[in-house]
C-alpha cells in the first residue's frame, strides 16, 4: 500500500520550485560561464542534461567525481533530471579511497574526468564528453528510496563512508530559501570558489539556477591570477566563501582591488572571527556590497541561517535567523525548550531542507526520512531578546581536563583572539594545542593554562607548519596527529 | 646563511621538500601541499623571514620557485642568481 505521508510530500515538492526541472525556461541566459570564455545557455545546459540521462537505466546510482567544470555539473542536473540519486566526490580524491567507496555503494555508473578512467579499465565505457566518461561499472540494480536525490560526503575529499542522504524537496526546498533570504536575482554572476561536492559550494551553483542567474566556473583559488582576471573579465557579482576564504581576501588587501560588479559576499561553512565579520560589514558598506553570513551543514542540504547585512556590524558574532522556511529552537540537556534569552541550549532546526539521514553503505539507501524534519545540530547556542542566534560551542568537541569540561573550540578561539594561530586537538587530561609558530609553543601553554584556570599539566602544545585544512579550508582535526613528527 | 638558504629553507619547511626537489619546476598546484592554503602559510612564512610585506599582486603572481626569486628582489632579498640576458 503506498505510504500516504509520502504521497502527500511528493505532491509538497512538485508545487515547489524545482530548479532543474525548469532550466530550459531561462532559454538563452548564460547559465555556466567558462574560464575560456565560452557561454553555456539554460537551453544548452537542459539538452546536455537530458542527453546525459538518456544513457542512465531507471534508479540507477551514479558516482560522480566532481570539479567546478561543466561535465560534472551536467551530469549531476541529468541524474537530477532523470531522478537517478547521485553521489558526489572530490574529482581529486585518492584512487584507492574511490575503489573502496565503490565496493560500499556498488555505483552502476561513474562519471569522471578521462584521465581517471583508468583506475576502473574493466568498466565499459558508456558515453563520452567533454573531457568526461561515463563508465558502467554494475548491471545490478540497488534498491534505494525514492525520494534519495543525493550522497554529499560529511568529510569533503577525506573519503569517509559516511555520507548525508538528501532528497529532491531537500534541495529545491534549501534553493528556495537561499534565493530568498539573499535576493538572487537573474542578473546576478556567482563565481566559484567552493567545490561542487561540497555542500554549501554546490548550494551556490543551486540557488543561482534557481533564478536563471549565471555562474562562473573555475577551479582556480584565489591566490591565483586567473581567478582574479576571471572575476574581473567576466564581471563576477557574487563571491561565497568559508572562514579561510575571508582570512585570504583580508591578506590580498581586497579592498584595494578593482572589482566594480561585485554586489555580494556570503560567508557560511565555519565560524569567522567577530572581528573579522565586523571588519568585512563595514567595508562592505562602504562599499555598496551586501555581506551575508550564514550558518548551515550538511544535515540540512547546505543552509540554515543569515545574517542580514545591516546586523553583521552590531552583531557580528551571530549567525542571525532561520532561513526562510525553517525554524530554530534551543533545548537543555533535558530536552525541554530554553525559552529564555541569553540562555545556552543545543540549536534545534526544522524544516524542509533536512536531510533524510546518514548511508554508511548500500543498504542505507533504500531508508526513508529518519528526522521529519528536525535536525539536532550539536552546536549550543543562545538567542538574544531580538531574536538572533549566536553559536557559543560545539556540544560534542569537547576534553575534560581533571574533571573539568573544555570546550576545544572555546580555547582556539581565545587563542586566536591572543594571535596564536593554532588548532587545538586532545584527550582527557591532555589538551594539545598545534601551533604554526615554533616560538609561540611555550606561549600557548601558559595562555591556555591561564585563560582556564586549569592545572599546566593538563596542556602541550606542538609546533606544526600549518594547520591541515580540505578545500573548504575547514580543519582536519583528524589529521593533526602526527603531523609534528614530519616537521 | 644566505639569503639564497633563507628562502630555500622556506620552501623546504613549508611543504616538507628536499633541496633536490628546489628548482624551476617547482610551481602551484604542482607539488603537494602547495595549494592556497599553502600558499598562504608560504607568503607569511616568507614575510617573517624577511621581514618584508608584500603586495597583493606579488602574492598571486608567485606562481613557481622561479617567479618567487624574482618577486623577492623588489623587496630588496637578493635570494637569485641573476637572469641571464636574452
Amino acid at each position: 500500500m503506498p505510504d500516504v505521508r509520502f504521497r502527500r510530500r511528493k505532491a509538497e515538492f512538485k508545487q515547489a520550485m524545482t530548479f532543474y526541472e525548469n532550466l530550459g525556461r531561462f532559454g538563452q541566459a548564460p547559465a555556466f560561464i567558462l574560464e575560456n570564455g565560452e557561454t553555456l545557455t539554460y537551453e544548452n545546459i537542459e539538452a546536455s542534461a537530458d542527453d546525459f540521462g538518456a544513457h542512465l537505466k531507471r534508479g540507477a546510482l551514479t558516482m560522480i567525481l566532481a570539479d567546478n567544470c561543466a561535465p560534472s555539473l551536467i551530469g549531476y542536473l541529468g541524474c537530477l533530471r532523470s531522478k537517478c540519486p547521485v553521489m558526489l566526490l572530490a574529482r581529486t580524491i585518492d584512487d584507492r579511497l574511490v575503489a573502496s567507496l565503490i565496493g560500499l555503494y556498488r555505483p552502476n555508473y561513474i562519471w569522471l574526468p578521462e584521465e581517471r578512467a583508468h583506475v576502473l579499465s574493466r568498466c565499459e565505457k558508456r558515453y563520452a564528453t567533454g573531457g568526461y566518461e561515463l563508465l558502467l561499472n554494475s548491471d545490478e540494480a540497488v534498491s534505494m528510496h525514492v525520494e534519495l536525490a543525493l550522497l554529499m560526503s560529511t568529510s569533503g575529499s577525506t573519503g569517509s563512508p559516511k555520507f548525508v542522504r538528501q532528497s529532491y524537496g531537500n534541495i529545491a526546498s534549501n534553493a528556495a530559501s537561499i534565493v530568498q533570504s539573499l535576493d538572487i536575482r537573474g542578473e546576478d554572476r556567482a563565481i566559484t570558489v567552493l567545490p561542487m561536492h561540497y555542500v554549501y559550494g554546490l548550494s551556490v551553483i543551486n540557488s543561482h539556477l534557481s533564478m536563471g542567474a549565471a555562474v562562473i566556473l573555475t577551479d582556480a583559488s584565489l591566490m591565483e591570477k586567473r581567478f582574479w582576471n576571471l572575476m574581473k573579465s567576466q564581471r563576477a557579482t557574487s563571491l561565497s566563501g568559508v572562514p579561510y576564504t575571508f582570512e585570504v581576501l583580508k591578506r590580498l588587501k581586497w579592498t584595494r582591488m578593482d572589482l566594480p560588479s561585485l554586489r555580494m559576499l556570503t560567508q557560511a561553512g565555519g565560524k569567522l572571527s567577530a572581528a573579522l565579520v565586523q571588519e568585512f560589514a563595514s567595508q562592505c558598506l562602504a562599499k555598496g556590497i551586501l555581506f551575508y553570513v550564514m550558518y548551515g551543514a550538511a544535515e540540512a542540504t547546505a543552509r540554515m541561517a543569515y545574517l542580514l547585512p545591516h546586523l553583521a556590524l552590531t552583531k557580528p558574532a551571530s549567525i542571525g535567523m532561520a532561513i526562510p522556511g525553517g525554524e530554530f529552537w534551543l533545548e537543555d540537556d533535558s530536552g525541554s525548550v530554553v525559552t529564555d534569552p541569553e540562555v545556552a541550549g543545543e540549536l534545534v532546526y526544522k524544516g524542509s531542507n533536512v536531510a533524510l539521514g546518514y548511508a554508511q553503505c548500500a543498504e542505507d539507501l533504500v531508508l526513508g526520512d529518519e528526522r521529519g524534519g528536525i535536525l539536532m545540530t550539536g552546536d549550543l547556542a543562545k538567542r538574544d531578546n531580538e531574536g538572533a542566534y549566536f553559536i557559543v560551542g560545539r556540544k560534542s568537541r569537547f576534553v575534560k581536563i581533571y574533571g573539568n569540561r573544555v570546550n576545544l573550540e572555546d580555547v582556539e578561539a581565545l587563542l586566536h583572539e591572543a594571535n596564536i594561530e593554532c588548532a587545538c586537538a586532545g584527550i582527557d587530561d591532555l589538551l594539545t594545542i598545534y601551533v604554526t609558530d615554533r616560538a609561540q609553543v611555550h606561549l600557548a601553554v601558559s595562555f591556555a593554562q591561564q585563560v582556564t584556570g586549569l592545572p599546566r599539566k593538563g596542556f602541550r602544545a606542538e609546533h606544526i607548519n600549518r594547520i591541515p585544512r580540505n578545500e573548504a579550508g575547514k580543519i582536519l582535526y583528524a589529521n593533526l596527529e602526527g603531523l609534528s613528527w614530519t616537521s | 646563511m644566505t639569503e639564497k638558504q633563507r628562502y630555500d629553507k622556506v620552501f623546504m619547511e613549508t611543504f616538507n621538500l628536499d633541496e633536490k626537489d628546489l628548482n624551476d619546476t617547482l610551481i602551484y598546484d604542482q607539488v603537494s601541499g602547495w595549494d592556497s592554503v599553502g600558499h598562504m602559510s608560504m607568503m607569511a612564512a616568507l614575510e617573517t623571514e624577511f621581514d618584508i610585506m608584500m603586495e597583493t599582486e606579488d602574492i598571486i603572481d608567485f606562481s613557481s620557485y622561479k617567479k618567487g626569486l624574482e618577486i623577492l628582489e623588489k623587496y630588496g632579498v637578493h635570494a637569485g642568481c641573476p637572469l641571464p640576458t636574452a
